[in-house]
């Protein structure tokens, strides 16, 4: 072997060696990135990993995206840091892997964030590629992709509608639709549509919960009725007469027919002050599946599931909008039971006068999921 | 002077050092609305404009000014979850850098309202932001991340449906983020460098928007951090989070506490003067005045004269000793930012975007300028660099002599 060939294997060998070494450096600082957990446990460790970790060059890119797969919320931020550190250089240098980066985006087993920040990154460079990549996402796993896809849909229908072609545009709403899940966007949906002559059950999209029985009220004068357990915190019994706040109570079927679903006490049973109710509703899954309790309402309010406390939250008056808070939940195939304890204060400001709520049940996307028993209570339609 | 004092003391005076003619925080370096050596414009006009940077997304939160560099956060999203920091170069506007975030805590907020709406901080070589979902994000000046906290992860029901507003601060090596709130309601200290908490302590369950202050009664005092509630005041160490003294007579939870010739002004029966004792003394009660009471922003303590705006949009000048009113003057309001001073003027932004420009006389102030940047700002301005930067959603903009 001549001398330059000998030198030319050597430097091969070791610059192989080097990109191996580098990948495994820059897995292990990712993994160590991971390590970080609550009230700033693994802060130490993963500071040092992750100001390494921004000095790689553009190879870490995917990497890093990649490990956003099992990386809890705080991780994935820390992940990102590095990421857009790495990233800005790679611009400036005119090194991005544009077309990995397509490639993780189309990966649909990814994590996704990691794909949408790989989505972000690429059309900084390359602006077209909204054209190719965004309307294959209108059932995407991540909401951002989704909602853009969603968005491109409703400036075509309104196009088509500008332009007379109603049918055409009655179709791509409907598409626009299947996707939707955002309120703005929905709203900007079903308004047309239902003047193009469609009839549309929100309650369904969104997953909704409308049929529920309740009782009460029970006491919370001075607000002492949040930590006070009443009856139905022990024991759900539907045939059960209880001890109210103004005298016996029974358990009584209510239902709403409101779009989004929003139960109103004040207004279909009674403006109550310093009152609790509880509220109780069905929910059948076909398997164990983890989704999540979407809960809108000005009041506070404590939640179970199959008897457990899934959370709590007292804060009055402070506003209320669909999915004012998600709460995470794993339902048991078959039948589950959710408990709702709804407390109003007893201020005396106009505004302060609402005792409602809206509860739906969703995927951590935002997508309904509704009850699956056609028999359920908790349903407007199977 | 007890070592403990010696020991806290130094970083202190090393943070202030640093920043020399920095805007490092909400309210400036001493939070107290004033710019120590800086000489904004006197008189402005759209000429005055150095230069505009345009930003997306929502932000309420104010500008901070370390060397030259103009740091402000924003959000973007359907649901505001996304969250920004940006750095721009101070002389010529020029974006830098900018990191982005995702909320790991609630986001729902009052419509004027944004996710970004407290000011970040920096200690001269780092930068803080928090924003309403309680992330706390710390970066290098260059946008490198140091570490990120999320405190509504950490604690669920730290939230407010209405929105965070108040303002961390930075006091020796020690970042103190209030997350005040109808529910788990706390404040704490992490350290600058890891983002772990040296304390945490238990704060009264009712919504807050307050920004703390810092008092520091005299050279060689201890400091004090003032964390101000619908109860009062708590004077805290800020190294320990143990509390010094307390006024408990009620207080607002919008305008924040301005310490000014070593005073307190607490938005509180109106406005009340406290004259502070020793670092564990409680503060006494010099006077209180209705007439004084401050709509949105803060008061603002200037050259022998405490200032509050009211929610009419009149500016208020009073005798800092007594509360005596000594002129007032109608501005075009409404106003959420704090009024700034410097080199013997005010500098009023209000919520339509009109800065306003007041000369402060013995008997009178008089408006010698405006610029109206026609959109709707609801964030406090930084003076720095002989300049104003004052921001809007859409907007960063740098007002300087011609």
């Amino acid at each position: 072997m001549k001398r330059s060939s000998f030198l030319f294997c050597l430097m091969f060998l070791f610059s192989s060696l080097m990109t191996v070494w580098g990948a495994d450096d820059i897995e292990q600082q990712i993994t160590q990135i991971k390590q970080v957990q609550k009230e700033g446990q693994g802060n130490l460790t993963a500071s040092q990993a992750v100001q390494k970790l921004s000095k790689s060059n553009a190879s870490a890119l995917i990497p890093i995206l990649s490990g956003f797969k099992d990386a809890n919320p705080i991780a994935v931020n820390w992940l990102r840091g590095a990421f857009e550190a790495i990233a800005a250089n790679a611009i400036k240098q005119k090194t991005l892997p544009t077309q990995k980066l397509e490639k993780f985006i189309q990966d649909k087993s990814q994590n996704p964030r990691a794909r949408r920040l790989a989505y972000e990154t690429l059309i900084k460079v390359d602006p077209q590629a909204a054209d190719r990549i965004i309307p294959g996402m209108l059932n995407d796993a991540s909401v951002t992709l989704r909602r853009d896809a969603v968005q491109r849909l409703i400036d075509e229908a309104k196009s088509l509608e500008k332009a007379g072609k109603k049918n055409q545009a009655k179709k791509v709403y409907q598409q626009a639709l299947t996707g939707a899940t955002d309120s703005d966007q929905v709203k900007a949906i079903v308004k047309p549509l239902r003047a193009l002559g469609d009839k549309i059950d929100l309650q369904k999209h969104f997953g909704f919960l409308s049929d529920w029985m309740i009782v009460g009220p029970f006491d919370n004068r001075d607000k002492k009725g949040y930590d006070t357990v009443y009856s139905p915190e022990d024991k759900i019994d539907f045939s059960s007469t209880l001890e109210g706040k103004e005298g016996k109570v029974k358990w009584k079927s209510v239902n709403t027919e409101d779009d989004y679903g929003i139960f109103d006490i004040a207004k279909s049973i009674s403006p109550y002050k310093g009152a609790v109710m509880y509220c109780v509703a069905d929910f059948y899954s076909p398997q164990e599946q983890s989704l999540e309790i979407r809960l809108g309402t000005p009041n506070a309010w404590k939640i179970w599931v199959n008897g457990k406390l899934l959370f709590a939250r007292n804060e009055y008056h402070r506003g209320m909008v669909v999915d004012q808070y998600s709460v995470p939940v794993k339902f048991k195939p078959g039948k589950n039971v959710i408990l709702l304890k709804l407390c109003q204060n007893e201020q005396t400001d106009s505004w302060a006068q609402r005792y409602q709520f809206q509860l739906r049940i969703a995927r951590p996307s935002g997508i309904g999921v509704l009850s699956q028993k056609a028999e359920a209570t908790t349903q407007l339609s199977p | 002077m007890k070592y403990e004092s010696i020991k806290f003391l130094i970083p202190l005076i090393a943070v202030c050092l640093s920043c020399g003619a920095d805007w490092p925080q909400f309210r400036g370096p001493l939070t107290n609305n004033v710019a120590i050596s800086e000489t904004p414009p006197a008189k402005v006009d759209q000429e005055n404009i150095a230069w505009t940077a345009e930003l997306e997304g929502r932000g309420a939160s104010g500008p901070i000014v370390v060397g030259d560099k103009v740091f402000i956060t924003s959000t973007t999203g359907f649901k505001q979850d996304q969250l920004h920091v940006l750095c721009f170069d101070a002389n010529s506007g020029k974006r830098l850098w900018e990191r982005q975030f995702w909320a790991t805590g609630r986001t729902q907020c009052h419509k004027k309202m944004s996710v970004a709406t407290p000011t970040p901080a920096s200690d001269g070589k780092r930068v803080f932001a928090t924003f309403s979902s309680n992330d706390v994000v710390c970066l290098d000046l260059d946008g490198n991340l140091l570490w990120i906290r999320g405190l509504s992860h950490d604690y669920p029901n730290a939230s407010n449906s209405l929105g965070m507003a108040s303002s961390p601060i930075v006091v020796g090596e020690t970042l103190i983020v209030p997350v005040e709130n109808d529910d788990d309601s706390f404040t704490t200290g992490l350290d600058v460098k890891t983002g772990i908490a040296r304390w945490k302590i238990n704060r009264p369950r009712v919504a807050n928007w307050t920004s703390p202050a810092i008092l520091q009664s005299s050279p060689n005092a201890e400091p004090v951090v003032l964390l101000q509630s619908s109860e009062g005041v708590d004077g805290i160490y800020p190294e320990t989070g143990e509390t010094a003294w307390q006024y408990e007579q009620g207080a607002g939870r919008i305008p924040s506490t301005t310490v000014g010739d070593n005073i307190l002004y607490v938005p509180s029966n109106g406005l009340t003067a406290l004259s502070p004792g020793s670092s564990s003394d409680p503060p006494k009660v010099l006077w209180k005045e209705q007439k004084l009471s401050p709509g949105t922003a803060s008061p603002l303590v200037y050259q022998n004269n405490v200032f509050t705006v009211n929610r009419a949009g009149v500016l208020n000048c009073a005798n800092p000793q007594t509360g005596d009113l000594v002129w007032r003057l109608r501005l075009k309001g409404p106003f959420s930012a704090t009024p700034i001073a410097a080199a013997n003027h005010l500098y009023l932004v209000n919520e339509k975007g009109l800065l306003q420009v007041v000369q402060l006389g013995t008997d009178k102030g008089e408006v010698t300028g405006d610029i109206d940047l026609k959109e709707t700002i609801l964030a406090t301005p930084a003076i720095a660099n002989n300049s104003l930067f004052i921001r809007s959603d859409k907007h960063l903009w740098k007002i300087s002599s011609k």
